[in-house]
């Protein structure tokens, strides 16, 4: 048992370290390490703009989607790399954010299902960061239940003709392309008459509205499709099987091995470290210290389960199923520490933004924190997974599994 | 990086799960538990002759030399069978203290009959209520003889020989306790069994009179020594925990998939489908941090104390949880006495207590924190 790099990984170790060194963008690196959950922001700087420039940088030398073949503007690397790659990224990972859906998701399934042609036409600009994609599966009638979704494709000589709404869709305001999960016969069960697509999003027809969240801020749109037509040669997967290509898409989304999660607890530790309580320090004070005790421990044990699954990376295995805990402890800590900062602060923690105890870091936080528990699957769908793929306990009894799409209830009560 | 168990203590694990199946099975350990024996002889004698008494204990004192991965690997194993043996006593407490602390004469004398399991070991630290600290020690020490009354005592009923921590000086610094070994078959102590809430393991009242002891390390040494006994055990004691962690989840999983209610599979709701996910997510955490526990004891590295604090709040947290929750899947027949439920509950929530109580290691991981933090 030992944390140490094996020579090899120690060699890639080096290189991304003297390349990251000499090439990022250290005139941020402050903010970014200061940046929390509900707060990345650049004060003097567009993020989009540098963000870009960093992904452009890394891609011409090299670094970008480490984990792609090298033809479609990746690396060719391994896991391992991969990972040690953003241990030693570090804060200006960050400005990996607005690219994650498209590396991750988008990429991946464009690599499994569209033309070759196509792979080599759109690939390299995203992993560029030139271009940037989204992702549009989630409907106001299907979140959790994705397969309930409606927005209608409907063939029109060798063009489809695309019709509904999506919503939840991150970064679609600034995305140029997307790949689009539609119903393309509502006559057959939900899961059977689904088809994947990716499109133009600046093609007639395709509106984006910002949502504005229960934060303040928005990070996610509505996106509205009406008569768009998309070429049939842009279909992922054949018609009628969008469900298991979405299947290639959301398996990417829960890959992202050692990727840290957010949970609040650094900035609580160093918050109560200096801060005084009205009868003294607050790190002194017996029920802080036992709130901090019970959330260091969640940390560590993240962190070292993570450990154990770059492990099994670094011996070429598959990672067990550990990882699957991570988003859900996780999201509800991190909501859980924000109220408790906040709590410390007494009558003063209502103000938030710049005017507030650490301008506003633990307000911002716990008014973001609800989403964590919901993008990316719910608490209740991550625990449903768990239950079923790791623990072997049946599946939830589907009322809606062998009724055609368009014979299922709409509605919860008249 | 390689931050798990290699094949071969993988392999062990294996073997070590396929004895204890074999000579721990739940029916044994109710021989225990009913009162019929104070503990397991014939498991602990096959214990000794698997080599797992002695595997962390150095060849030249009669033990098999291997490590403490090896011994995390087998208390793990320890803890899932529930085994009705005084292995932590002995090995955690008992022989980790000697190992640190004692001369090579105490050495050569205690630790191969460890091995062979021929002596019982235990740590009498504890006066009644309160964690471990200075001043809770009142049990004196003075010229070469005990006074004082220690309790509860692991395993102290069946117990050879003590490590005692006793009191040398006046005050409540940690300058003020001192060690002493003593033979418990001697005389000079009256031995008294107490009840306690997990029967497959005793608990015993030990009442010292102008008993003779030798020192175990240096005069005054006796905290920190403890200390650092305390933290290799909590470590070790984590994967007990760890071990009966997991058993109560699969008991759990598995009585939801066999039974039915409702016209189906009691699995099938999400009501319990989301307690069994919720005690793999504190058995998970749990495992993680046991893992850096193992590696800061297995190389003495000087995260040990916050690496071994952590793991202690986290098992115990995942043990009370999974063998509370067990029960709950089960319903009713979880509360019977025929079920093995209970057992796990008992064992998590003593186990819980041993070595001072979650709101103490809660302070010392603080504490810990705070000392990395300012180095």
């Amino acid at each position: 048992m030992n944390f140490d790099d094996t020579p090899q990984e120690a060699e890639f170790r080096a290189t991304a370290r003297v390349w990251i060194g000499a090439n990022a963008p250290k005139q941020y690196e402050d903010e970014l390490r200061k940046s929390s959950l509900g707060r990345t922001v650049l004060k003097n700087a567009n993020i989009l703009e540098v963000a870009k420039a960093w992904q452009k940088k890394k891609a011409d030398a090299g670094w970008a989607c480490l984990h792609w073949p090298k033809e479609y503007g990746g690396r060719g690397a391994s896991p391992i790399e991969r990972v040690i790659w953003s241990q030693e990224e570090g804060p200006f990972g960050q400005l990996s954010r607005m690219f994650i859906i498209g590396h991750g998701m988008c990429g991946p399934t464009m690599m499994a299902f569209a033309r070759e042609e196509h792979k080599r036409t759109y690939l390299p600009p995203l992993a560029s960061g030139e271009k940037v994609w989204c992702q549009l599966f989630s409907e106001p009638a299907g979140g959790s239940d994705v397969a309930g979704l409606r927005t209608r494709a409907e063939k029109d000589g060798d063009d489809w003709v695309i019709n509904g709404q999506k919503i939840w869709t991150s970064g679609a305001h600034y995305s140029d392309y997307g790949i689009l999960l539609t119903r393309t016969d509502p006559t057959v069960p939900k899961h059977k008459g689904l088809t994947m697509f990716f499109l133009d999003m600046k093609s007639p027809g395709v509106e984006v509205r910002p949502i504005k969240q229960a934060s303040g801020a928005s990070d996610f749109n509505e996106v509205y499709f009406t008569d768009v037509r998309i070429p049939d040669h842009q279909r992922l997967g054949e018609v009628g099987d969008g469900w298991n290509v979405s299947l290639t898409t959301l398996m990417n989304e829960r890959s992202a091995i050692g990727a840290a999660v957010s949970t609040g607890f650094p900035e609580l530790f160093e918050y109560c470290s200096s801060l005084m309580l009205d009868d003294g320090p607050a790190i002194e004070d017996r029920a802080v210290r036992s709130k901090l005790a019970n959330w260091a421990v969640k940390a560590s044990g993240l962190k070292y389960t993570s450990m154990r699954a770059i492990s099994a990376l670094s011996r070429g295995e598959r990672p067990g199923p550990e990882n699957s805990i991570g988003k859900l402890v996780a999201g509800s800590m991190i909501q859980d520490v924000a109220t408790y900062a906040l709590d410390l602060q007494g009558a003063g923690g209502v103000v938030s933004g710049e005017d507030a105890e650490l301008a506003g870091r633990f307000q911002a936080m716990l008014l973001r924190a609800p989403g964590t528990r919901v993008e990316g699957g719910t608490d209740e769908i991550m625990r449903n997974i768990i239950a079923e793929r790791v623990l072997g306990l049946p599946g939830d009894i589907r009322v809606d599994k062998d009724v055609p799409f368009n014979k299922i209830p709409t509605k919860g009560r008249n | 990086m390689n931050f798990d168990f290699s094949d071969d203590q993988k392999q062990l694990r294996d073997q070590a799960r396929k004895f204890l199946a074999e000579k721990c099975s739940p029916k044994a350990v109710r021989v225990v538990l009913d009162g019929k024996a104070p503990y397991d002889k014939e498991l602990w004698k096959g214990l000794a002759e698997m080599g797992f008494l002695g595997v962390a204990i150095p060849e030249e004192f009669g033990g098999a030399g291997a490590g403490h991965l090896e011994l995390c690997v087998i208390a793990e194993e320890m803890g899932r069978a529930n085994a009705p043996v005084p292995f932590s006593s002995t090995v955690y407490l008992a022989a980790e203290a000697l190992l640190i602390a004692g001369s090579d004469a105490q050495k050569k004398k205690w630790l191969p009959a460890i091995a062979s399991g021929e002596a019982i070991g235990t740590l009498a630290l504890f006066e009644g209520k309160g964690n471990p600290a200075p001043k809770n020690v009142k049990l004196a020490a003075a010229n070469g003889v005990l006074n004082g009354v220690k309790k509860p005592v692991a395993d102290g009923a069946i117990a050879d020989f003590a490590v005692v921590a006793a009191r040398t000086g006046s005050g409540g610094r940690d300058s003020d306790i001192s060690l002493f070994l003593v033979d418990l078959k001697a005389g000079g102590v009256e031995v008294k069994s107490l009840t306690n809430l997990d029967p497959t393991r005793g608990q015993a009242e030990i009442t010292f009179r102008d008993c003779k002891a030798e020192p175990l390390g240096a005069a005054g040494e006796g905290w920190s020594i403890l200390a650092q006994v305390l933290d290799r055990a909590a470590v070790l004691c984590a994967f007990e925990q760890v071990g009966g962690a997991d058993r109560a989840l699969e008991m759990g999983r598995d009585y939801a998939l066999d039974r039915i209610a409702f016209g189906r599979q009691i699995g099938s709701f999400q009501a319990i489908k989301h307690m069994l996910a919720d005690m793999y997510v504190s058995a998970t955490l749990a495992r993680s941090n046991s893992y850096y526990g193992a590696w800061a004891l297995s190389t003495n590295a000087a995260e040990l104390p916050e690496a071994a604090a952590a793991a202690r709040i986290s098992a115990t947290q995942a043990f009370q949880h999974c063998a509370k929750n067990n029960i709950q899947v089960h319903g009713g027949m979880g509360f019977t006495w025929e079920f093995d439920c209970h057992m796990y509950y008992r064992r998590a929530n003593a186990m819980a207590l041993g070595l001072g109580s979650l709101s103490y290691w809660e302070d010392q991981l603080i504490d810990r924190m705070r000392k990395k933090n300012a180095a």
